[in-house]
């Protein structure tokens, strides 16, 4: 067993855990963060995508202990962020979800593509959004909330962070 | 979906790293970003007894801007590339390639070191540094070498590791004014590993004419003068001087005999001759 000590939504955190145990496993058998869903368990479907010191990781294939010292942030921790805030509604809007079994790794996505991007097509959001699969809803919702979202935060005079603050 | 139960843990330099590697009592598989290698440990593909995490290398993470070369430590990540933390010296042709490294997730974490230690014959990195002429630097018990990318790649998933070794840089020559470069990659889906990849490097000022065939069964198709298919590099419509069924040729001399798969991968040459960069 090893320790990790780490940061889980802006709350320190520490458990002894085996090396092998990946990321997604910890959120939700340590700290009940049921949030994170695992879908395929190889990085390819991107469900399980959260936020590793800001910025979107697949937590099936990154291992718990290679996180020391890490700010993650689950969909949990996503609660009051604007943009997160602003894609929920938008899922509703636009039929973005149907069983939601791969929700909570695209608004983690979803989030970066607002955040990074400018000014993007649809062309240009289905690829970035092309590792996230979806098996309801055949992707017209959920491109069209995050067109929305961009296009009302690009109004109100929100400029896109290219690196993402990194 | 869970890995064998295996031991961490995290050199804070080269020379741990290197005592880590030379227990020959223990199966040990350095990892960087883990991008190939969780996966592979998630499907029990790879069963170690030792897991080292290079991440905490400093020295990894470094970058040296030499006069005709930018050497890259093996930790630098796709995203480090993309955004451009890192300086480019290619005329934008590593930028562009890491943006199209499968997803953003991947590319956030995933490292160069590790992308070609992996060795999968679909990867980027790969075909392009190959084009590029890149070279790659080895530690091992017994020193440091430098290899040709190209060279580093024995066959599918086989790197040319010696016992105890690791990678711990990659050295990317500065192209000059004059050069310019294409790359096109053929996949089923956005993101996933290429079918095909058709790399090439035309710098008449400093000589060189290279062509990459890649995501082959095996190491890349270096035609490391590239001339016949390429013509002198100066023509502004380049695709005009190439030679598909010189490629053809080429690619068959080299082993590929499916007229299928050959063809795909002359297709995919000629379009990144189509596209080729300058700027």
């Amino acid at each position: 067993m090893n320790t990790v000590t780490l940061t889980v939504n802006g709350k320190a955190a520490s458990a002894a855990i085996e090396p092998r145990t990946h990321l997604a496993d910890y959120l939700r058998e340590t700290h009940n963060l049921t949030g994170t869903h695992i879908g395929c368990e190889h990085g390819v479907c991107g469900a399980c995508t959260l936020l590793v010191d800001g910025v979107p990781t697949r937590s099936c294939i990154t291992f718990a202990v290679t996180c020391q010292q890490a700010e993650v942030t689950t969909i949990e921790g996503l609660d009051e962020d604007d943009i997160a805030t602003e894609l929920r509604a938008a899922f509703s809007r636009e039929h973005g979800l149907q069983c939601g079994y791969c929700t909570p790794g695209m608004i983690v996505s979803a989030r970066d593509v607002v955040l990074r991007m400018e000014a993007p097509s649809e062309h240009d959001i289905r690829v970035a959004m092309s590792g996230n699969l979806c098996r309801c809803t055949g992707y017209v919702g959920i491109v069209r909330a995050i067109q929305g979202v961009i296009e009302a935060r690009r109004a109100r005079g929100i400029a896109a962070v290219p690196d993402g603050n990194r | 979906m869970k890995p064998v139960n295996f031991d961490y843990a995290r050199p804070a330099d080269v020379a741990a790293a290197l005592a880590l590697l030379a227990q020959d009592d223990l199966s040990v598989k350095l990892m960087a970003g883990g991008q190939s290698l969780g996966p592979m440990l998630n499907m029990r593909l790879v069963q170690p007894d030792l897991l080292v995490d290079i991440t905490g290398i400093e020295e990894l993470r470094q970058v040296q801007d030499r006069p005709d070369e930018i050497v890259l430590g093996a930790c630098i990540t796709h995203a480090d590339i993309e955004d451009l933390r890192v300086p480019d010296v290619t005329r934008g042709a590593l930028p562009s390639v890491a943006r199209g490294i499968a997803y953003r997730a991947v590319r956030n974490r995933g490292t160069v070191g590790g992308s070609l230690t992996h060795a999968d014959p679909s990867a980027d990195w790969l075909s392009i540094l190959s084009a590029l002429g890149a070279k790659v630097t080895l530690c091992g018990p017994s020193g440091a070498r430098t290899i040709a990318v190209e060279d580093y790649v024995l066959g599918a998933l086989e790197a040319d590791l010696r016992q105890g070794e690791m990678l711990v840089s990659v050295a990317v020559p500065k192209l000059s004014a004059s050069a310019r470069w294409g790359y096109y990659k053929t996949c089923r889906k956005t993101g996933e590993f290429a079918h095909a990849i058709g790399a090439f490097l035309v710098d008449p000022d400093r000589g060189v004419s290279r062509a990459v065939i890649g995501a082959t069964e095996s190491r890349p198709i270096v035609i490391a003068d590239a001339t016949h298919l390429l013509g002198d590099g100066r023509l502004e419509r380049l695709h005009t001087a190439f030679d598909g069924d010189a490629a053809g040729a080429a690619i068959e001399a080299s082993g590929m005999s499916d007229p299928i798969d050959r063809q795909i991968h002359v297709v995919a040459l000629r379009r990144a001759i189509e596209r080729a960069h300058s700027a």
